[in-house]
């Protein structure tokens, strides 16, 4: 029996610099604060308020920029964060709780490889299953069947320390299912990893996920969203923004199309004249010399917008047409790219 | 407790161990082996020194060499694991609670210690030469001792380990270390700083004192040193203080 994954009205905030390797943090020095700054008490909201309900056998996806608090949910989940308030469930365990016993369902593929560095990557699938009561026996026939699958096997004797940084992710996500964890959690799976090895990790997630097991990832990698997941939890700024299956999303922009257009300058009536256009849903104004158009089609709006553009004497630099996506929603929502 | 996790996460710790072997040993060996040739051999055979010093050398080279082990098997590589890599979180993810992931790390670090120990005696001994005179009258004060000292080096190691930043590893061992071990009166007795009041008194605070107090009075009673009574009740507590204190620090690094 599949389990579910759900958090209630979680809160974090980081009330102290949050630790240099903590969960979604980037790379950085610690900086060195003069005595005034050093009282005020560093506040950071990580998650605010962040409720979600995983179905059992689903796979999901976060997703968001990066900060959004996507890690930060993840480290949640997997029992390495400490939430500020609200709670986390695995099945009906509590995650704060009942770590112990959730540890036992859960698999975690880390954003960064936290691999046991002073094993070989034989060793580091022995272990794994060992600190999880695997048999022997056992342990081997899986850790070589995973070697196998994840083409490691020519290096099964090495320390990952050498690796690339593509090994490393397989590793950890072979290590992340060497015990079979009813749940999976992948960080960013696929940031970094070269186009093959990203569609090879594709279908492995989707084949565990065939297996019945519930996979709960996050990317801001609108494609992978679109590809691999049943429903998506567009995330920003602590909360969940949007919540549905990718075309369910995609659906609920307006038009779908969004045409993007420089121009200068930016006279207001040129923004009605725009939302006037047959097939257009909304003209926004979009930074300081920007339009965003929502519109039912592409292309075919060009040559309308570039007549308008004309007789308002307005000079347009550039035009940009993207399809419906996830990118286009998360735009929508926030007003920034996903990018940004 | 989840007994397996445990065991499995000790065999892991030995296998590393194992593998770094020969480093290990040297680390272990080689700086007690220089202070007991130059101490032990060059002073006391020049006549610089007398030949009793040896005997009196030898127990604080122990306690030297067993907080040096248990210290560094503990702390190195928890610095080097709560790093950006967070490798820790290996273990972390272990079944088992992160209490646990720390005490198996305490006995690994005890279990370094006492090996250290085991190696050092013997070898010191022999390159020390003629002259030395240890008895083992009280074995089981002794083994407590022993047992007490390998807890004390491996629960400050877990403390130093969740302390310190990687950058900081040099100045540990010159501002930490360094003078707990030269205060630690590891290369003469308690008695010796009478003519220093002040720093007699201050020295008490360290517990190096009674580590190499302790291991004197076991092993080289004729000296002067201090109760056992008050070594036994020291190390307890000291052990009982870093090992709490490691345990809250872990618990606070381990999860964010």
């Amino acid at each position: 029996m599949p389990l579910a994954v759900r958090t209630e009205e979680l809160r974090k905030v980081y009330t102290s610099p949050p630790p240099l390797a903590g969960p979604g943090r980037g790379f950085g020095s610690p900086v060195r604060l003069g005595r005034r700054e050093r009282r005020q008490k560093v506040e950071i909201v990580a998650l605010d308020g962040l409720s979600l309900d995983v179905r059992p056998g689903e796979l999901f996806g976060l997703l968001g920029p990066n900060g959004a608090g996507k890690s930060t949910t993840v480290g949640v989940l997997t029992t390495r964060v400490r939430p500020t308030a609200g709670r986390a469930f695995i099945g009906d365990r509590d995650v704060w709780t009942d770590s112990v016993a959730v540890k036992r369902t859960i698999g975690v593929v880390p954003q960064r490889p936290n691999l046991d560095f002073s094993l070989t990557a034989r060793e580091v699938l022995l272990f794994h299953g060992a600190y999880f009561g695997m048999a022997a026996a056992d342990r081997s026939a899986r850790a070589r069947e995973l070697l196998e699958r994840f083409q490691l096997t020519d290096r099964a004797e090495t320390l990952p320390v050498a690796f690339s940084g593509g090994m490393m992710q397989r590793l950890s996500i072979a290590r992340a299912m060497m015990h079979d964890p009813e749940v999976l959690f992948l960080d960013e799976p696929s940031a970094g990893l070269d186009p093959q090895t990203r569609l090879m990790l594709w279908e492995i997630v989707r084949d565990y996920h065939k297996r019945g097991r519930t996979v709960l990832l996050t990317t801001h990698n609108m494609e992978e969203a679109d590809d691999l997941c049943d429903r998506v939890a567009i995330v920003d700024h602590g909360r969940v923004i949007a919540l549905g299956s990718p075309a369910e999303l995609k659906r609920s922009v307006p038009g779908g199309y969004v045409i993007h257009i420089e121009v200068h300058p930016r006279p207001a009536s040129l923004l009605r004249q725009l939302e006037r256009l047959q097939g257009v849903t909304e003209a926004r104004a979009a930074g300081e010399n920007a339009i965003d158009l929502y519109a039912d089609r592409g292309g075919p709006l060009v040559p309308e917008v570039v007549n308008l553009a004309l007789l308002e004497r307005v000079a347009i630099q550039d035009v940009r047409v993207s399809e419906p996506s996830l990118e286009n929603l998360f735009l929508h929502h926030t007003g920034r790219s996903l990018r940004d | 407790m989840n007994r397996k996790t445990f065991l499995a996460l000790l065999a892991r710790d030995a296998r590393v161990a194992r593998r770094n072997f020969l480093p290990l040993l040297v680390q272990t060996l080689l700086q007690p082996m220089l202070l007991v040739f130059v101490f032990g051999r060059v002073l006391t055979s020049s006549g610089m020194m007398p030949v009793a010093y040896k005997s009196l050398l030898l127990p604080g080279i122990i306690a030297l060499s067993m907080l040096l082990a248990g210290i560094q098997s503990v702390a190195m590589p928890l610095i080097a694991e709560f790093q950006f890599t967070r490798e820790i979180e290996d273990r972390l993810l272990a079944p088992i609670d992160v209490e646990w992931v720390a005490i198996e790390k305490i006995l690994a670090g005890m279990l370094q210690a006492l090996l250290a120990g085991l190696v050092v005696l013997p070898s010191a001994w022999l390159l020390v030469g003629k002259g030395v005179e240890l008895e083992l009258s009280h074995p089981l004060e002794f083994l407590g001792v022993v047992l007490l000292v390998a807890l004390l080096s491996s629960a400050v190691g877990l403390t130093l380990g969740c302390s310190i930043g990687q950058t900081q590893i040099g100045l540990m061992f010159t501002i930490v270390v360094a003078p707990m071990i030269f205060f630690g009166c590891t290369y003469y007795p308690w008695s010796a700083l009478a003519g220093f009041p002040i720093l007699r008194r201050l020295v008490l605070l360290n517990p190096v004192v009674y580590a190499s107090e302790g291991l004197r009075a076991s092993l080289a009673p004729r000296f002067p040193h201090l109760p056992a009574v008050a070594v036994f009740a020291a190390l307890a507590a000291f052990d009982l203080f870093f090992l709490l204190y490691g345990l809250r620090r872990f618990r606070r690094k381990a999860v964010g």
